[in-house]
């Protein structure tokens, strides 16, 4: 009796048991599976200010306008049709009818005026609303009838349409809150630092040519993984259907391996940059501080680094040279007439010399006689920056330049850059998401905190950036994208002069697609492989459960 | 035991050449370990570049024995000052005791309960930052010297304490022998093999852990090789695969802490 259920119990032990691993079979069915790179913050789309979070609001949430990736023109999403008024202050919205959030709850203009209270409250600290925010004075929504929602600003937002590309609506009646979406997935589990599972939406409102309820794939699995090598491994052995974003190593060797799955979609909105440390109150040397305010002496640097040689060697040739703060992959913002500062030495030392400086046994000093000799910080960890680093300094030693690489931990080198201002030169990149330059005021406007060279100014240190604010506002406040885009084009035109910036390179948009999976297209905007999901498909044999 | 001999002889032999190779390393070259040639990042070995060239096309067989003279002669010099420390202290504790020993005993104990690396990130940070890349190898390798005394402490303490009641420092005591000749006479020689044996097991402690510092970034700073930021480079699978001999450094490094190891072991008996 007893030995009997000792077999019952070991028996229920192994069922349990194997009912527990995790079969390959049940969970490859229609499931797409590739990475996020962090912890989601939030699912709430309006709190949403990290990579991981914004993905899922990608996936998950519906947007009254989105921005195509592909053609970056704007389509009419929840809102069939909407016009902006004459003075850039009032958007009224025309919405889609029979529509339903995921939880079976109508989408009406109640729930666009229920998101945009919430994303304009002070209280809520939204990054999204901070967007909208062009002035004093609150916003005020109008919703005339249960398809029409009209919001009014207290003063022009410029490229308003485009800013509600982020604006995911949240459902003002639902009891699931933020976790009732209208986008093509709803967030159906999540493990903290496993993964994130989202289910197909099924009263998603959007369908293909043929009338097919879309999106095709049942289920997204969003793996946490941070390591980007496992990721690679993953995708290689066939675990992982894509990888939105792949560093030019990592390109390299997979294209080499499965060419087919190697995708470039051109140069990206990335870039990587140096700049000078030009704060008044940082502890610098007098005569170091008047060196980087000096616009010769930034652009003979400029001058002397070789672009083309650190695209080539850095990043397999996965890159293009930059010369100015907007990528030419930003179709309509992009100026296409800056001129292309090729690498000169020659020219860089006769561009140093305008400003006192001069070569003596091959060691450049300033008319006082100082060596010239600076450090340059970049974030310890990112290969590609060291690399870059060290072959600046030995393009500037051709000139008679001394200078040396630190890499510190990001913390430490954060801090030196936004706080005590203890360094010569910095070497990073920053992460473009949005096209729009309004994205970019707090870069350009002399009073801003990410103008990286001397932030936070009370008033412009120079005319030119006082030029540069006066422009930047002009254009915001420009209800025509043409005479927009004049203006900072002008605003690319003095950077490209003055060299608070001096731009390296934009790196390549890479991504892997398995060949599992159909319809991928990737673009250089994020999410530059998934941009869209709703018409990726697995492949028969995949979907029906076929895994690797 | 005669093979034992054999091979610390062999291990002697080949630490002296790969000394050699990093003392003279500029006879064995013709390049500058500093120079990139752009054209030829990655490339294989061949007759002008016997080792091939690294990511940005800098000889490799020159970054090797330039960056041999880096580790090995800071690591040792490393492993001289944490000796020396731990020598003081742990002598200190050993032999006065009481609350002296304590107060050294736990400020041990803290110091090895800190996590090394973290210290070491933190301090880097901390350094100004335009110093020149030898000042700041020299500051690394400092730094090492005085965070890894503790461990060597204990060591030297327990031998120490041994010796405070041994019968020939009484007698030289009862002799009327004052402290510094009993310390100079009967104390030191007494403890030498202990501090040999410290020296020797620190040298490659400290290798590996520029090594590390180097592979964080924050170690040796560029374009100065060290042999921890040349197996920085071993990170580049695809470059790897094209040229292996990217592993070189990896190799010297372990043959190197391998020959300290059988050399130190012969210290230890000695001890």
């Amino acid at each position: 009796m007893r030995r009997s259920l000792r077999c019952v119990v070991s028996l229920l032990s192994l069922c349990l048991f194997l009912g527990s691993v995790p079969s390959g079979r049940g969970q490859s069915g229609a499931e797409l599976r590739f990475c996020l790179h962090g912890e989601p913050k939030t699912f709430n789309p309006i709190f949403v200010d990290d990579e991981a979070s914004e993905n899922v609001r990608y996936l998950t949430g519906g947007v009254l306008i989105r921005v195509n990736r592909q053609t970056q023109a704007l389509e009419p999403a929840l809102a069939e049709s909407w016009q902006v008024s004459r003075d850039g202050r009032k958007v009224t919205f025309h919405l889609r009818k029979g529509v339903y959030f995921s939880d079976g709850t109508p989408f009406s203009s109640a729930d666009v005026a229920y998101t945009m209270k919430l994303l304009m409250d002070p209280e809520t600290h939204s990054a999204t609303g901070d967007a909208f925010r062009t002035a004093e004075g609150t916003i005020d929504v109008e919703t005339p009838s249960s398809d029409v929602a009209v919001i009014s600003f207290p003063a022009l937002v410029a490229g308003l349409e485009r800013l509600f590309d982020q604006v995911a609506i949240l459902s003002a009646k639902s009891p699931k809150k933020e976790m009732s979406v209208l986008g093509p997935y709803y967030v159906s589990q999540y493990v903290a630092g496993s993964y994130v599972l989202l289910r197909r939406n099924p009263n998603y409102w959007k369908h293909d040519a043929e009338g097919h309820a879309l999106p095709y794939i049942e289920v997204v699995r969003l793996d946490i993984q941070r390591n980007r090598d496992v990721e690679l491994m993953r995708f290689r052995r066939g675990e992982l259907q894509l990888i939105n974003r792949l560093d030019a190593e990592q390109f390299d060797r997979l294209q080499k391996e499965s060419p087919g799955a190697a995708r470039n979609a051109g140069t990206g909105l990335d870039g990587e940059e140096i700049w000078f440390n030009q704060v008044a109150a940082s502890t610098l040397p007098e005569y170091k501080k008047k060196w980087f305010r000096t616009t010769d002496f930034r652009k003979g640097i400029s001058m002397a680094i070789n672009r083309d040689d650190l695209a080539r060697v850095v990043f397999d040739g996965y890159a293009t040279p930059a010369y100015g703060p907007v990528s030419p992959s930003n179709h309509f913002w992009f100026n296409a007439s800056l001129p292309a500062l090729k690498h000169d030495p020659q020219g860089a030392i006769q561009q140093l010399s305008r400003a006192g400086f001069r070569l003596e046994n091959n060691i450049l000093k300033d008319s006082a006689g100082n060596r010239v000799e600076f450090t340059v910080i970049t974030n310890s960890g990112n290969t590609a920056r060291e690399k870059m680093a060290t072959m600046i300094q030995q393009d500037l030693s051709e000139i008679g330049i001394a200078m040396k690489v630190v890499t510190l931990d990001f913390p430490a080198l954060i801090e030196r850059i936004t706080r005590t201002f203890d360094y010569d030169a910095c070497l990073l990149g920053l992460v473009n998401t949005d096209l729009d330059p309004n994205g970019q005021l707090t870069v350009w406007m002399s009073s801003g905190e990410d103008h990286q060279w001397n932030p936070n100014q009370k008033t412009p240190a120079t005319a030119w950036e006082a030029e540069i604010d006066k422009l930047m506002r002009e254009q915001a406040a420009a209800p025509s994208e043409k005479v927009r885009k004049a203006k900072f084009d002008r605003v690319q035109q003095i950077v490209a002069e003055q060299q608070p910036f001096i731009y390296l390179v934009n790196q390549d948009a890479l991504s892997a697609v398995s060949s599992e999976l159909d319809g991928a297209a990737p673009v250089a905007l994020n999410p530059q492989a998934f941009w869209n999901i709703e018409s990726l498909r697995l492949k028969p044999g995949r979907a029906m459960g076929a895994s690797k | 035991m005669k093979a034992q001999r054999m091979l610390r002889l062999i291990c002697r032999v080949t630490l002296v050449i790969i000394l050699a190779l990093g003392l003279f390393a500029g006879s064995f070259t013709r390049y500058s370990y500093a120079h990139q040639f752009r054209e030829i990042p990655n490339t294989a070995p061949s007759l002008t570049h016997w080792l091939g060239t690294d990511g940005l096309g800098r000889d490799l067989f020159t970054r090797v024995i330039y960056g041999t003279r880096v580790s090995l002669l800071l690591a040792p010099a490393a492993a001289l000052l944490a000796t020396i420390l731990a020598a003081i202290l742990g002598g200190l504790a050993g032999l006065r005791g009481g609350w002296l020993e304590k107060i050294i005993l736990a400020s041990a104990d803290l110091s090895m309960s800190l996590p090394l690396l973290f210290v070491l990130i933190a301090l880097r940070a901390l350094l100004p930052l335009d110093v020149a890349p030898v000042l700041s190898v020299v500051a690394t390798f400092v730094t090492l010297g005085v965070l890894g005394w503790p461990s060597s402490l204990r060591v030297v303490w327990a031998a120490a304490r041994n010796l405070r009641d041994a019968d020939h420092i009484l007698l030289a005591r009862a002799l009327g022998c004052r402290q510094s000749q009993i310390l100079l006479r009967q104390v030191i020689p007494c403890l030498r093999p202990v501090f040999l044996a410290q020296f020797w097991i620190s040298i490659p402690v400290f290798i590996l852990t520029e090594a590390t510092l180097s592979m964080l970034g924050l170690g040796v700073m560029e374009p100065l090789p060290s042999w921890g930021n040349l197996l920085h480079g071993a990170e580049d699978f695809s470059a790897m695969a094209a040229n292996p001999c990217r592993l070189v450094p990896l190799f010297v490094l372990v043959l190197t802490v391998i020959c300290f190891q059988f050399v130190f072991s012969g210290s230890e008996e000695l001890a």
